[in-house]
């Protein structure tokens, strides 16, 4: 289960992914935020975003509240 | 702003070519008339239509009466795809295409789908190849009718394998459709196709003419309601004067097309290398090697794509963008997904014949600056 939601339904690219961005660096390194995201754009750039900054991307889930995408913090 | 306009969007349309703006107005006056008929003024027309025909098809290597004009490159990819499959509807009703086609063969998918058809979407990689493991297996399927592959990606550049691609369409028996816009007129067509396609506007020929090829033996059917023009490929009269046009800058653009490819590519690879140096958090996409020679794009992390392309054209910079925000979907690009790439921030530059050295360094001495601008505005700098 994700430690951490980010609840970024109803915006737009890039603001999913700066929100993860932003709030990574405050968590344990090994924790996994979940962020729910239904831009279409987020099924890409949240992956996209993990490999360039070297994070891992676990896996997308679509569940009631729509996609959720979790991500760990690896460093 | 001062400077003068930069245009940098070719791959959408390029700037007509000046052979091809003085064959339209020469054209204009002579070839009013419609072809079909059987007076004088006609047969001046039809002179006009049948030298654009073979000039035409001889730039392409391909016969005349293999070549038909279309109102448009959306019109000839939608009869291409549409045609090859009704063409062997006896066969099977699967279309194989890649994944990073072209929306207008995509969109032709979707009707044959509608229509009870099937359709397989063949995977690319990260940098916009085509899977040939999977093309293979995909064509190889029983009840293929016809095969598309785009021959160049118009979005990242990428050119694809088509010669291997064809090989394993001949293997299976079936049709091979290509997608040849961003190559006509400026690299290389590639070879194994039955039916081509390409669109006048991308080489520097007015809109509104498009170019569908269907090779002698290939079991095409027209797709739309029976009309005798064009051989029966493509309904309605069409615009003689552009078609004209269209022709005459197609052998102007092809004549010159290897030395601009020389010229363009150092061009292109310039910015592929100066972006991803000098403007942080970038990635640019496709494939760095086998490309298009005028075409590059590249994602900016965290950037919003629609505000980055208004802030280039505040600055005098017409690009295009595979980002979502820019799309009337507002879904993001169908290639930058199937490649994985970013695709917000995205800037598609695509250049042509009167792109100088100049126009691109005011570009890259610009854009750093841009993207640092906005980054600063949505403070997201050093995340």
């Amino acid at each position: 289960m994700p430690e951490e939601v980010l609840d970024c339904r109803g915006q737009r690219c890039p603001l999913p992914v700066i929100a993860v961005a932003r709030r990574l660096p405050d968590l344990p390194v090994g924790t996994v935020v979940r962020v729910l995201a239904d831009d279409p754009a987020a099924a890409v750039d949240i992956p996209a975003w993990c490999r360039m900054r070297g994070q891992e991307f676990v896996g997308r889930l679509d569940g009631p509240d729509g996609p959720a995408y979790d991500i760990r913090r690896r460093h | 702003m001062s400077a003068s306009p930069v245009y940098l969007d070719a791959a959408t349309a390029a700037p007509l070519h000046p052979v091809a703006r003085q064959a339209l107005l020469a054209a204009l006056d002579d070839g009013w008339a419609d072809p079909a008929r059987l007076y004088t003024q006609a047969r001046r027309a039809r002179q006009l239509l049948d030298a654009a025909r073979e000039a035409t098809a001889a730039t392409l290597g391909v016969r005349p009466d293999e070549l038909s004009f279309t109102p448009s490159g959306t019109t000839a990819a939608h009869s291409a795809v549409l045609g090859g499959l009704t063409g062997r509807r006896r066969v099977g009703a699967t279309l194989v295409h890649s994944a990073i086609e072209h929306s207008a063969v995509l969109h032709a998918a979707e009707t044959h789908v509608a229509g009870g058809g099937t359709a397989t979407s063949v995977p690319v990689d990260r940098l916009g190849r085509v899977d040939l493991d999977a093309w293979s297996a995909a064509v190889g399927a029983p009840g293929v009718a016809l095969a598309a592959l785009i021959a160049a990606s118009h979005e990242v550049g990428t050119v694809q394998p088509v010669g291997v691609a064809a090989d394993a369409c001949t293997a299976a028996g079936v049709p091979l459709y290509v997608d040849a816009a961003q190559v006509v007129g400026r690299a290389p067509v590639p070879e194994g196709w039955s039916v081509l396609t390409a669109s006048a506007h991308k080489w520097g020929g007015p809109p509104g003419v498009g170019v569908l090829v269907v090779r002698k033996g290939t079991r095409w059917e027209s797709p739309w309601p029976a009309d005798e023009r064009e051989s029966g490929r493509t309904p309605g009269v069409l615009n003689l004067p552009a078609v004209v046009a269209a022709a005459a800058g197609l052998r102007a653009a092809a004549a010159d097309a290897s030395t601009e490819a020389a010229r363009l590519a150092p061009l292109v690879d310039r910015i592929r290398a100066r972006v991803a140096a000098e403007v942080p958090d970038v990635e640019v996409v496709g494939d760095p090697d086998h490309r298009l020679p005028h075409l590059v794009t590249f994602s900016c992390l965290y950037v919003d794509g629609e505000a980055l392309l208004h802030a280039l054209d505040r600055h005098g910079f017409a690009v295009s963008s595979g980002s979502s925000c820019t799309s009337s979907t507002l879904r993001p690009s169908h290639v930058l997904e199937a490649m994985g790439v970013l695709s917000h921030g995205n800037v598609r530059v695509s250049l042509h014949r009167e792109t100088t050295e100049a126009d691109v360094e005011r570009f890259l001495a610009e854009l750093p600056g841009i993207v640092a601008g906005l980054r600063a505005e949505a403070g997201v700098v050093g995340l």
